[in-house]
């Protein structure tokens, strides 16, 4: 049987179940018709040149942060701190960029990045170093990590980063124009989706084609196999959180350096919890990351025209989301025995 | 300040009264917390089910008048929301860390969602029983107001160690968490018994909820629960799954989130937003001392497999 038409199906299954439900609730409690809310979901997210643009602008993080999540998740770990990675990589990419702003755009970018990965890495590392080494649940550390980076980053924007200009919203001073993230060719699609799909690639790559990757998938597998065959476990969790916690800290200097330009509380946005479903979502392969963090990209887009339409409560989108994560993870059952299912259906088509 | 000029003593006074104040949603939930980790299953969802209590108390005070009324109906919304915990984790090869992530993001998104028309409007408060009248100085007068729903938690965390030690139903639920194979010999349904003390876990925590938007802060918002509900978990693994202790712990995380707010109202406003952290920093600094890689945390449920 094709696994990954299981996979498919399974899922497909399940996001028909979330549309059905979210839909029960659109007619029972805000009294909205669930087709025009989905035709307008579709517009608002695919309709056009300028939303699917929109779109793909909210995609680029939700790529990097989903990866902070199947990363680990490769090795069996569940890390939910991808949002104090994102903000904290958003703060140190600010700071870096106002340090060396005179310095020309390649080198302030470079030098944003690096410094966003390097702290998003430490931060997730963290979480994954304290697992390994002192037995402490990744998933509950990880995210009270994410409190504490919060309130770092609310510590510094109105402290010792703050621009004295920034009066009504604490803000680190502006990076600068000349500095910002460039657009790609023609398109209001910042580079961070290039930054996103790249990574993504990169970590199919070697989870795929070399030996790092398949003793990953060797302790996700069973920890206590590779114990035995010799692999440092601990290692390969360091290396793996701190490769995702990188990628959501890149998130965040995509963030300052291609949206806002400065680093505030607006980095806090929930990127990083949309993350932890994509990747959930995307059963943490890194291919599939893509296609859905378009998915969820253009749900989050389509938020406003349902306010302004439909006069549904901006947290529509939040409820969609937890509903379609809900029935993505009770899927779960499905797998093993759609097939036995699957396989009789192709054998009736066959004949 | 108001009236008389207390000084620095403000400070430890401030987070006695936050720790009176603050603590019963902690209480609530890691009680909850506790009985269903006790069965034996780990329910990370509770923040969603605090915003969930919440918002249904805060909606139920505004249209019945009766905030008490709101109460019940919190514990009512919890029951459900642990009881569609249970029931998902109960389906072969669904991960119940994961659901309960799951329906974290879905009872946050939901009370948002469903709570927009409360965020204006004023409803009824619980009231509080002056227990500081026979004080002189204002600021002990307010630290010892004390809500009942307090004395409630205090009672309950009594009496959930006491069922759970002596009565049959305590017995049958410890059983359900230390060995399956004991509990299906004396032939207790191991799926049943994790239902129900899922159910009455998410309850509790809806009553925790009940309390932040109908007493302290006492108001409906978005940015009303902080993470409560899963420091919880980190605070019932601080407290060996015990209720006692858990009662204990709670206290001590409302004086740490008294902290920031408190040296804020004696001048000390340097590094308002890391004070703020306080309560986060502890509970991962108490669970970096109570873990171990090498063997379970003592105390621990033998079925839980989550927190090793």
């Amino acid at each position: 049987m094709n696994t990954a038409l299981e996979r498919i199906a399974v899922s497909t299954l399940a996001l028909l179940a979330a549309a059905v439900i979210f839909g029960l609730l659109l007619i029972l409690y805000a009294g909205v018709d669930p087709f025009e809310a989905y035709a307008l979901m579709y517009q608002g997210a695919f309709g056009s040149w300028f939303s699917f643009q929109n779109t793909l602008t909210r995609a680029a993080p939700l790529i990097l942060t989903a990866l902070c999540t199947a990363l680990p998740a490769r090795l069996g770990l569940i890390i939910i701190g991808n949002e104090g990675a994102l903000v904290l990589g958003g703060v140190a990419a600010a700071a870096a960029g106002v340090a060396v702003a005179a310095s020309g755009p390649l080198v302030t970018n470079l030098a944003m990045a690096a410094a966003a990965m390097v702290v998003g890495g430490a931060w997730i590392a963290l979480a994954g170093g304290l697992r390994q080494y002192r037995g402490v649940n990744e998933t509950i550390s990880s995210l009270l990590l994410t409190y504490i980076a919060i309130a770092l980053m609310n510590h510094f924007v109105e402290g010792p980063l703050r621009d004295p200009s920034s009066l009504n919203k604490p803000s680190t001073p502006p990076i600068g124009d000349a500095n910002m993230l460039g657009t790609i060719g023609g398109s209001d699609v910042h580079w961070g989706l290039a930054f996103g799909i790249v990574a993504c690639l990169l970590c199919y790559g070697v989870q795929r084609f070399t030996t790092f990757g398949f003793a990953m998938q060797v302790i996700g597998g069973n920890p206590k196999t590779a114990r035995m065959m010799g692999l440092n476990v601990g290692r390969y969790v360091l290396v793996a959180c701190a490769a995702g916690g990188a990628a959501a800290g890149l998130a965040g200097m995509v963030e300052v350096a291609a949206v806002h330009g400065k680093a505030n509380a607006s980095l806090a946005v929930g990127y990083g919890f949309t993350g932890i479903l994509v990747s959930f979502l995307a059963r943490h392969h890194p291919l599939a990351i893509i296609p859905v963090a378009i998915l969820l990209g253009g749900i989050g887009a389509s938020g406003g025209l349902l306010q302004r339409r439909l006069d549904l409560p901006d947290a529509a989108v939040v409820v969609l989301q937890g509903i379609i994560f809900v029935c993505i993870l009770a899927s779960e059952t499905l797998y093993g025995r759609s097939w036995a299912w699957l396989w009789r259906f192709r054998a009736v088509e066959g004949r | 300040m108001d009236g008389s000029d207390i000084g620095l003593w403000g400070v430890p006074l401030a987070m006695l009264a936050g720790a009176i104040r603050v603590s019963t949603p902690f209480i609530f939930v890691s009680l909850g917390e506790c009985l269903t980790e006790r069965s034996g299953r780990i329910n990370l969802g509770l923040e969603g089910t605090l915003m969930m209590g919440a918002m249904s108390a805060y909606g139920t005070a505004l249209l019945s008048g009766s905030p008490w009324l709101g109460v019940l109906v919190a514990a009512f919304v919890g029951l459900l929301l642990g009881a569609l915990h249970a029931a998902l984790c109960q389906l072969p090869k669904v991960n119940d860390i994961a659901t309960g992530i799951g329906l974290m993001l879905f009872g946050t998104g939901l009370a948002f969602f469903l709570g927009k028309p409360y965020i204006q409007p004023k409803a009824p408060n619980l009231g509080a029983l002056d227990l500081g009248a026979w004080s002189s100085i204002p600021q002990v007068q307010q630290a010892l107001q004390v809500n009942p729903l307090f004395l409630i938690g205090i009672a309950l965390a009594f009496a959930l160690a006491w069922a759970l030690k002596n009565t049959r139903w305590g017995l049958i639920v410890r059983l359900a968490g230390e060995s399956v194979d004991a509990a299906l010999a004396i032939g207790a349904s191991v799926g049943r018994v994790r239902l129900m003390a899922t159910a009455v876990g998410g309850a509790f925590a809806g009553i925790g909820g009940a309390f932040l938007s109908l007493y302290y802060p006492g108001s409906w918002n978005e940015g009303l629960s902080s993470g409560q509900g899963l420091m919880a978990v980190a605070l019932v693994i601080f407290a060996r799954w015990d209720p006692i202790r858990c009662l204990w712990a709670s206290l001590l995380f409302g004086a740490a989130g008294a902290i920031s707010p408190a040296l804020q109202s004696v001048g000390v406003t340097q590094g308002y937003y890391l004070f703020s952290a306080a309560p986060y920093v502890l509970t991962l600094a108490l669970m970096i001392a109570t873990c171990s890689p090498a063997r379970s945390v003592r105390g621990a449920p033998a079925e839980l497999g989550a927190v090793k």
